[in-house]
C-alpha cells in the first residue's frame, strides 16, 4: 500500500475536493481495500494504480456513494458521502461527479447528442443544447453526433463518455479503466482528452487503471497493492 | 424518460410491434363483440319499441318476429284480413296494425300497411305528406340515401327481397313517392311504405285480394290469389292484462300464432350470446396473452439493459424515475395497442356493415361508441402498466455498483 500522502496536494482556501479519512473495506471478512487518509485538491490529475484486484473498483464505488466503507469516512465536495441517506448520496453524485466506464455504457437506444442530454436532464433538470453541441464538437466528435454508440469505434465511444461525464459540469471526474481496450496511441489521445477536457471545464480528475502506459502522465499517483489477507 | 422509453421501443422495433398487434387484436376483438352485441340490442329494443305483440300464420314464432318486426327474414305465411278486426275488438288492444310483405325495391322492403305504423316508431315525415291513396309511397330515410329517389318519382317493385334488377317486376303498377320520413335509428328507415291495398294491387288482385310471401314463386303467388290475407298484425296493448289473455287465445286459433318480441328476441340473444360469451372469453385470453408477451418482453430488455439501469442510477435518475421510465414503456405499448385496437374494432364494424347487407340492416355502425370501450382500454393500460412494473421493481432490487462491476 502506498502511502496515502502521495497525493496529498498543498491544500487551497476551500480545501480538499475528496478526503478519506481511515478508509479501507472488508468483504467476507477479508480487507479488499485499504487507503487510509487520503486527500485530493481540486483542479488535480490523480492516478489510482493498482493490478485487478487491488481495490480500484471498490474505492471508486466508494468515492461515488454507490458502495458504504466498512471503516473510515469519505467526504466529497465537503459532504461527508459514506454518511449520508442512499438519496442524499444520489443527489451528491449527481451534482457533484461524473463517470466514465471502460465499456463506456452509452444508452444504445440513444444518439451520443441524446445520450448527453439525459445526462444533463437528469443531472440538472434541463437540456441545453448549445452546450451538448459545444462539448461533442470539443471531444472532436461534431461529425458523429447522430450516430449511436453502436455506430462509434472504440475511440469515438470512449470521447462520447468523457463528454458526457463532463456536460453536467462535474467538479468530479472519476474514471474507471478508461484505457485498457485501447492501443497505445488511442490511450495515449485518450488521457490527453481527459486532460484537456477537464482543465477546460475546471473539473477535478480521478483516473483508477491498472495500465501502466498512462502512469508517467500523472505526477499524482496512488499506488495500490494487490489484496491481503485482513 | 418518455423519449428514453420510446428510443427503447424503437430500438426492437419488430418486437415493439408485435407485442402492439397482439395487443390490438385482443383490443378490437372485444370492441367488436361490444359493439356487435350492444348495437344489435339496442337496434332490437328500438325496433320492437310499441310492438307487444306479433300474429301472424303459425311457424317459427321467431321467425314471425324477425320478418314483421326486424324485416330480416321471409314470414311464416299470411293470415286472413279478418284477424285485423278479430283483434282489434279484443278488449285490452290499444292498435292493430296490418303488414302486408312481400316484394321489395333495390333490397328495400316495400310494406304494405298503415300511418299508424310509422308513427309507432316514431318516425316523422321530412319532406312530402304520408301515404293515401293506393300507389303512393313513403320512404325511410336510408331508401332515400341509398336509392336518391325524390319525391314525386315513381319506381316498380320486384319479387321477395331478390331486388336485382334481373328479377321479375311489377311494371304495370309502379309507385309514386309522395313522402319521405326522417332518420329515426330504426328499421322503419330501411323501408318503403305503402297502403295494404297498393299491395294487393300490384299482385293483380282485386281489393281485397290476396298477397304473396317472400321466396315465393311467380306460379305459386298467382295460385295464392282469392282470398284477403295479410302478413302479419302489429299488437299494441292498452292494457296489462291483455298481455297475459291474448296471446294464449290467438294461439288457440287454428290458423294463427301470437309471439311476443321481447320474449323472442331475449330468446334470440340468449342463443347467440353463448356463442359470443365463447369469442369474448377467448378475446380476454388474447389480451391476457398480449400482457404476458409485453411483460416478457420487458423482462428479457430489462435483463440486457441492467447495466443501462445502473449507469441511469449513477448519473442521477431517481428510483422514481427508473419506475417511470419502465412503466412508461409497458403504456406506451398498451397506449399505441389500445388505439390500434380501437381502430381495428370500428374498421372491422364498418367493414362488415358496408359489405353484408343483413349487418346492415340490422343498422350495425362504426361511429358509434360504447361506454364499455373505455373499460377495455383501462384494462388494457393497466395489464400494460403492470406487465411494466414487476420487470422495473426487479431492477430496482439489483445492486447498482454489482451490475457496473460486472459489466466493467
Amino acid at each position: 500500500m502506498s502511502s496515502p500522502d502521495t497525493l496529498t496536494h498543498s491544500k487551497t482556501a476551500q480545501g480538499p475536493l475528496v478526503e478519506a479519512r481511515g478508509l479501507s473495506h472488508a468483504r467476507d471478512g477479508r480487507t479488499v481495500m485499504a487507503i487510509g487518509d487520503w486527500q485530493l485538491q481540486p483542479g488535480a490529475h490523480a492516478l489510482l494504480l493498482g493490478p485487478s484486484g487491488s481495490g480500484k473498483t471498490t474505492f471508486i464505488n466508494i468515492v461515488t456513494g454507490l458502495l458504504t466503507p466498512s471503516h473510515g469516512a469519505i467526504s466529497v465536495a465537503g459532504e461527508a458521502m459514506s454518511a449520508l441517506p442512499p438519496a442524499a448520496r444520489d443527489a451528491l453524485r449527481r451534482r457533484t461527479i461524473g463517470l466514465v466506464f471502460q465499456t463506456l455504457r452509452l444508452i444504445p437506444a440513444l444518439s451520443v447528442t441524446d445520450n448527453l442530454a439525459l445526462a444533463q436532464q437528469l443531472a440538472l433538470g434541463h437540456v441545453d443544447r448549445a452546450a451538448i453541441a459545444g462539448m461533442i464538437d470539443r471531444v472532436g466528435l461534431a461529425h458523429r453526433a447522430a450516430a449511436r454508440p453502436r455506430q462509434l469505434s472504440q475511440g469515438e465511444g470512449q470521447r462520447a463518455a468523457i463528454a458526457r461525464a463532463l456536460i453536467t459540469r462535474p467538479r468530479l471526474v472519476v474514471a474507471d479503466e478508461p484505457t485498457s481496450a485501447l492501443d497505445d496511441a488511442n490511450a495515449a489521445r485518450m488521457i490527453d482528452l481527459m486532460f484537456d477536457v477537464a482543465d477546460g471545464t475546471g473539473a477535478t480528475l480521478l483516473v483508477a487503471t491498472h495500465d501502466g502506459r498512462i502512469a508517467h502522465r500523472f505526477a499524482n499517483r496512488l499506488n495500490l497493492m494487490a489484496p491481503v489477507a485482513a | 424518460m418518455i423519449g428514453l422509453s420510446l428510443a427503447y421501443l424503437k430500438d426492437r422495433g419488430l418486437n415493439t410491434a408485435l407485442n402492439i398487434l397482439l395487443l390490438a387484436l385482443s383490443v378490437a376483438s372485444l370492441v367488436i363483440l361490444l359493439l356487435f352485441s350492444s348495437q344489435l340490442e339496442n337496434r332490437f329494443d328500438k325496433d320492437a319499441q310499441g310492438i307487444d305483440m306479433v300474429v301472424g300464420a303459425k311457424g317459427s314464432p321467431l321467425q314471425l318476429i324477425l320478418s314483421s318486426v326486424y324485416h330480416v327474414d321471409i314470414p311464416t305465411g299470411n293470415v286472413p284480413l279478418d284477424t285485423v278486426e278479430l283483434l282489434r275488438r279484443q278488449l285490452g288492444v290499444a292498435e292493430a296494425i296490418p303488414l302486408a310483405l312481400g316484394d321489395s325495391f333495390r333490397s328495400f322492403r316495400i310494406v304494405g300497411t298503415e300511418p299508424a305504423y310509422p308513427a309507432l316508431l316514431g318516425a316523422s315525415l321530412a319532406g312530402g305528406r304520408m301515404f293515401a291513396a293506393k300507389m303512393e309511397a313513403v320512404i325511410g330515410a336510408d331508401v332515400a340515401a341509398r336509392t336518391g329517389a325524390n319525391l314525386g318519382q315513381r319506381f316498380v317493385g320486384g319479387h321477395g327481397m331478390s331486388s336485382g334488377d334481373d328479377g321479375p317486376k311489377h311494371e304495370e303498377t309502379p309507385f309514386i313517392v309522395v313522402g319521405r320520413l326522417k332518420p329515426t335509428g330504426t328499421v322503419i328507415d330501411r323501408l318503403i311504405l305503402t297502403r295494404v291495398e297498393s299491395v294487393w294491387d300490384v299482385h293483380g288482385i282485386a281489393d281485397p285480394g290476396e298477397v304473396h310471401h317472400e321466396g315465393e314463386s311467380a306460379e305459386d303467388h298467382e295460385a295464392h290469389a282469392g282470398a284477403a290475407e295479410v302478413t302479419a298484425v302489429l299488437v299494441r296493448f292498452g292494457s296489462p292484462i291483455a298481455a297475459v289473455r291474448l296471446p294464449g287465445f290467438i294461439n288457440r286459433q287454428t290458423n294463427l300464432q301470437a309471439a311476443v318480441p321481447a320474449v323472442e328476441v331475449s330468446r334470440l340473444l340468449a342463443l347467440v350470446g353463448v356463442g359470443l360469451d365463447a369469442v369474448r372469453a377467448f378475446a380476454v385470453l388474447l389480451m391476457l396473452t398480449a400482457g404476458l408477451s409485453i411483460f416478457v418482453a420487458l423482462l428479457t430488455a430489462l435483463k440486457e439493459r441492467e447495466g443501462d439501469m445502473a449507469m441511469l442510477r449513477v448519473i442521477g435518475a431517481s428510483r422514481a424515475a427508473i419506475i417511470g421510465q419502465v412503466a412508461s414503456e409497458g403504456l406506451i405499448l398498451a397506449s399505441a395497442g389500445a388505439t390500434l385496437g380501437l381502430l381495428l374494432g370500428h374498421g372491422v364494424i364498418g367493414m362488415a356493415a358496408a359489405s353484408i347487407e343483413q349487418l346492415r340492416a340490422l343498422g350495425l355502425n362504426a361511429l358509434t361508441f360504447h361506454p364499455g370501450e373505455a373499460l377495455i382500454v383501462a384494462a388494457a393500460l393497466g395489464i400494460g402498466l403492470i406487465a411494466a412494473l414487476i420487470p422495473a421493481l426487479r431492477v430496482l432490487k439489483t445492486d447498482i455498483a454489482e451490475t457496473l462491476a460486472n459489466a466493467r
